[in-house]
Formats: structure tokens, C-alpha cells, sequence
């Protein structure tokens, strides 16, 4: 007899080695960034072909400021599961390794210039 | 092995002979764009580190962003994330157990090809006025 409860069996299973947590983020982020994304549209539709100083202004208040860094967070870390999704349909054993390592690196400096980029925009908004 | 379907199975047509479904190239999409999104962020991130990098490589990046290349780039970006987010909203209908029908999920292909033209043509509507 196995002491083993169903729940525990399955633990860990799927190609992503992590259950159902994987596509449980995916939904969370997926309805965040549905409710995001028209905000995210405006608030760069509205800054394109501004003059770097009126550019800085923009990002520098608090809603273009907040919905942009939100954006990218969300989105960038959307990305990586997305990423992880597809390489752990396409990429085996070492390979496969390397790829989701190149993938979550990148995913976190494009979001890590996003926020440095805005925050000093939000601070240099304060100076003036 | 014993219940195994030796006779009956449905034949396996040749890769090149097989007729996608709309419902597979939607999915297939689905992928692609949201990958594909990756350049529209770069060269949004790109422009805003650039403009804190100082003028000239703002002019930089401004010129690209405003240029023909960025134009394309941007409004591929507008759609593959227009047609991202309606496909994503199929899939929490898919997630709910809703529209597995064949017939249904034909449809909701359709309409997410649709929308995407429609509300990317609506965005540059709205950009080009605004």
C-alpha cells in the first residue's frame, strides 16, 4: 500500500516540472495585462513624437509613469513563461537549460532598463 | 496490447498535403505574435533608456522610432498585441471549458482575425487624430 496521496503523486509532474503553478501565472497575468493593455496603447500613443524634455514630463507623472513600469513588469514576466511554454515544447536536456536561462535573463533587464528609465524620469520630474 | 486499433485508425496525410484548420493557424499565432511582441518592447525600452541617456542618443532612438522602420515595427506591434490579447481571451474561455466545439472555435478564429484588423486600424485611427 502507498502511502502517497494523489495530490503528492502528482506534484512536480508536466514537461515544466512545476504542477499547474506555471499556468495558474500565466492566467493572473493574462487578465492583468488585459485590463493594462489599452491604458499602455494611450499612454504611448500619446508620448510618440514628443520632444525629449516634454518626453521625460510624461513618463515623469504618475499614471503614464505607473501604467508603462507595469506593463513591462507584467509583460516581461508573461514573456518568460510564455518563453518557458515553448522551449519546453521545442528543446531537450542541455539545451533546453541554456534557453530558459538566456530567456529569464533577458526577460529581467529589459524590465530592470524599463524601471530605471522611468524612475529617473519620475525623479527628474520631481527636481523641476 | 491487446486493445490496440489496428485496422480503423484515421490515415496520417502527408505534412505538405494537410489542410490546416483555421483553429490550428489561429493557435499557431497565438505563439508567434506574442513572441514576436519582444521587438515592439525593445525598441520602446530602447527609447525610453535613450532618453535618459542624454540628447543625442535620444535623437537616436527618436528617429528610429519615428521612422518607417519604426512605423512598421510599432504598428506589427499594435496588431500582434491586439491579436495576442483576443486569442488570450479565447484561451480563458478555452481554460473554462467553453468553445471546444470545432464549429465554435472556428468562429472565435474568424472573429479574433477580424478584431485584430479592426481594432489596429482603429488604433491608428485614433493615434493619426489624436
Amino acid at each position: 500500500m502507498r502511502y502517497i496521496t494523489p495530490r503528492k503523486a502528482a506534484t512536480g509532474l508536466g514537461s515544466a516540472r512545476s504542477g499547474t503553478s506555471d499556468h495558474w501565472a500565466m492566467t493572473v497575468s493574462a487578465w492583468a495585462l488585459l485590463i493594462l493593455t489599452p491604458f499602455f496603447m494611450i499612454t504611448v500613443g500619446c508620448a510618440i513624437g514628443l520632444p525629449r524634455e516634454a518626453l521625460i514630463a510624461h513618463f515623469g507623472r504618475p499614471w503614464p509613469g505607473i501604467v508603462t513600469a507595469l506593463f513591462v513588469i507584467v509583460g516581461m514576466v508573461h514573456f518568460m513563461k510564455g518563453t518557458r511554454i515553448m522551449i519546453d515544447d521545442y528543446f531537450q536536456h542541455s539545451a533546453r537549460k541554456a534557453a530558459i536561462i538566456v530567456s529569464v535573463i533577458f526577460g529581467w533587464a529589459v524590465i530592470a532598463a524599463a524601471v530605471f528609465a522611468l524612475a529617473k524620469m519620475a525623479l527628474f520630474t520631481i527636481a523641476i | 496490447m491487446a486493445d490496440v486499433n489496428r485496422g480503423n485508425r484515421p490515415l496520417s496525410p502527408h505534412l505538405q498535403v494537410y489542410k490546416l484548420p483555421v483553429a490550428a493557424v489561429t493557435s499557431i499565432l497565438t505563439r508567434v505574435t506574442g513572441h514576436a511582441l519582444i521587438a515592439g518592447i525593445l525598441l520602446l525600452v530602447w527609447w525610453l533608456v535613450a532618453a535618459v541617456s542624454g540628447p543625442d542618443a535620444f535623437a537616436a532612438a527618436d528617429w528610429v522610432v519615428r521612422s518607417w522602420l519604426g512605423f512598421l515595427i510599432l504598428t506589427g506591434s499594435v496588431w500582434a498585441l491586439w491579436y495576442h490579447l483576443l486569442a488570450g481571451i479565447r484561451h480563458l474561455f478555452y481554460d473554462a471549458g467553453h468553445m471546444l466545439e470545432i464549429e465554435e472555435a472556428r468562429k472565435a478564429s474568424w472573429a479574433i482575425i477580424i478584431g485584430s484588423v479592426v481594432m489596429t486600424l482603429l488604433t491608428l485611427i485614433l493615434f493619426f487624430i489624436f
